[in-house]
């Protein structure tokens, strides 16, 4: 695990370095907004509603799912290709046999349109 | 101090000073670079060809005001763009500078942190970067920046699926994760000359990295999350003074972070046929350092070349390209590779 230490340097070493700058900023800028400066931009005009009141389409959440699905695939891919010249042929039939049953789901998706934005 | 600490803290503070000097350098070299191919002059103010604007805009973001939003979430308002930047930043502690050299008799590897699980943590941490897209879009209030993190979240992981099959082709006949190793499977030289880089066999899938690539980073033609002319500025609308400064380090940082991966998986990393790795150790880590600055360097001006060229593509053209074309793609590619390793020949 001491190979992995350096990592945890390095986070806490630019954290620290965006926590100052964040700091230095706020010891120097300029104060002294009315109260109209801190509405959320819209357009100019008062908004008429809040962001969270809004909805957004469904296919956001459609490619979330697919998402994690070929995701959940594609890492289990990486032991395989780091193991591969001592699978060796064996491995690469595994792996086909895998990839074709991950492409017959693809299939499915693509006919039933899940893949179609508009 | 023991020694090992010292090395690494010495490794360290070379890629910091090489990250921090990249975002005032990059934004010089994209308005310079946007006025040359605009036919404009570009920041020609501040030092000679207008070259300290960077440290000109950084005293401008220290001072200006800092306006948080009615009903933000100031937790997460804070805590997103601290997010953009760290993980971005911790990319490079797993992409190799040199080759092990010996300081004072005790060999160094010049890799922060030369652990096994190399690429696999450095897709990991670059795959972060989604998140605080999506706190800054969701903590503002704000309908602009709502929508951009809903689309930067769908738009990144979808092209996610692409680069991370793109880069197990590349493991395959090295066999480890480990990007060292990664460098040194590319050190050969075809007739003599020509150096043995992944680009070669490797051609399709460097393309379907590259393309994904752009999309990871929402830089043009993909730039969708920020799209200005019907989201303002998408996720960091509302954001202001350093906090914006922040966000703007990190779209280089991500740049700068693809820039290294591409580097060292397709083009041989800090290696190049011809120069000679030998002799005292600073004198080879400089050149090492050099070399992979300079290809780094090289990817960065690919991308403003391509941000001030090519329009900005719509939302399902997007997706389409993503899904129907990079995914298929990044498979076939896959399968070639693999096949092509078993028959002997990579």
């Amino acid at each position: 695990m001491e190979s992995y230490l350096p990592i945890l340097v390095f986070c806490v070493i630019a954290a620290g370095f965006l926590v100052v700058s964040l700091l230095a900023a706020r010891l120097l800028r300029h104060r002294g907004s009315g109260r109209t400066s801190r509405e959320p931009y819209e357009c100019g005009n008062e908004a008429e509603s809040f962001a969270h009141d809004h909805r957004f389409s469904i296919r956001y959440y459609l490619i979330a799912v697919l998402f994690v699905i070929f995701d959940v695939e594609t890492i289990f891919l990486f032991p395989w290709a780091v193991m591969f010249d001592k699978l060796a042929l064996f491995g690469f039939i595994e792996m086909v046999v895998f990839l074709f049953i991950l492409i017959v789901g693809y299939v499915y998706v693509w006919n039933r349109g899940a893949l179609n934005w508009a | 101090m023991s020694f090992g600490i010292v090395a690494t803290l010495g490794k360290l503070a070379a890629w910091l000073t090489v990250l921090l000097a990249t975002a005032p350098i990059m934004l010089w070299v994209e308005r310079r670079g946007s006025a040359l191919i605009q036919d404009r002059r570009g920041p020609n103010r501040v030092g000679p060809l207008g070259l300290f604007q960077g440290l000109a805009d950084a005293v401008k973001f220290l001072f200006k005001e800092d306006i948080v939003p009615a009903g933000a979430d100031r937790p997460l308002y804070l805590l997103a763009p601290i997010l953009a930047l760290v993980p971005a930043l911790t990319t490079f502690v797993v992409i190799p500078f040199g080759p092990v050299v010996e300081v004072g008799g005790r060999a160094v590897n010049l890799i922060v942190a030369g652990v096994d699980t190399g690429v696999l943590l450095l897709l990991a941490l670059a795959s972060l970067g989604v998140y605080s897209l999506v706190m800054a879009g969701y903590s503002s209030n704000n309908k602009y920046s709502l929508l951009g993190a809903v689309r930067a979240s769908a738009q990144m992981i979808s092209y996610e699926l692409a680069l991370t099959l793109s880069v197990v082709a590349v493991l395959i006949p090295v066999g480890s994760f480990r990007l060292d190793e990664v460098v040194a499977a590319q050190q050969g030289t075809w007739f003599g000359f020509v150096p043995q880089w992944n680009v070669a066999p490797q051609i399709v899938g460097f393309i379907v990295f590259l393309v994904a690539a752009f999309a990871e980073t929402n830089r043009l033609p993909f730039d969708l999350p920020e799209a200005e002319s019907e989201l303002v500025a998408g996720y960091h609308t509302e954001y202001s003074s350093m906090k914006f400064a922040l966000f703007f380090m990190g779209e280089y940082m991500s740049m700068a972070t693809l820039s290294a991966l591409a580097a060292t998986l397709y083009f041989g990393g800090w290696h190049l046929p011809g120069i000679d790795y030998s002799g005292p150790w600073a004198w080879v880590a400089l050149k090492g350092l050099t070399v992979l600055v300079a290809k780094i360097a090289v990817f960065m001006l690919f991308f403003v070349w391509v941000r001030w060229s090519f329009p900005r593509f719509r939302f399902d053209q997007l997706m389409r390209l993503g899904w129907k074309v990079l995914l298929p793609l990044a498979i076939f590619n896959l399968v070639a590779i693999a096949a092509l390793t078993v028959a002997g020949v990579l």
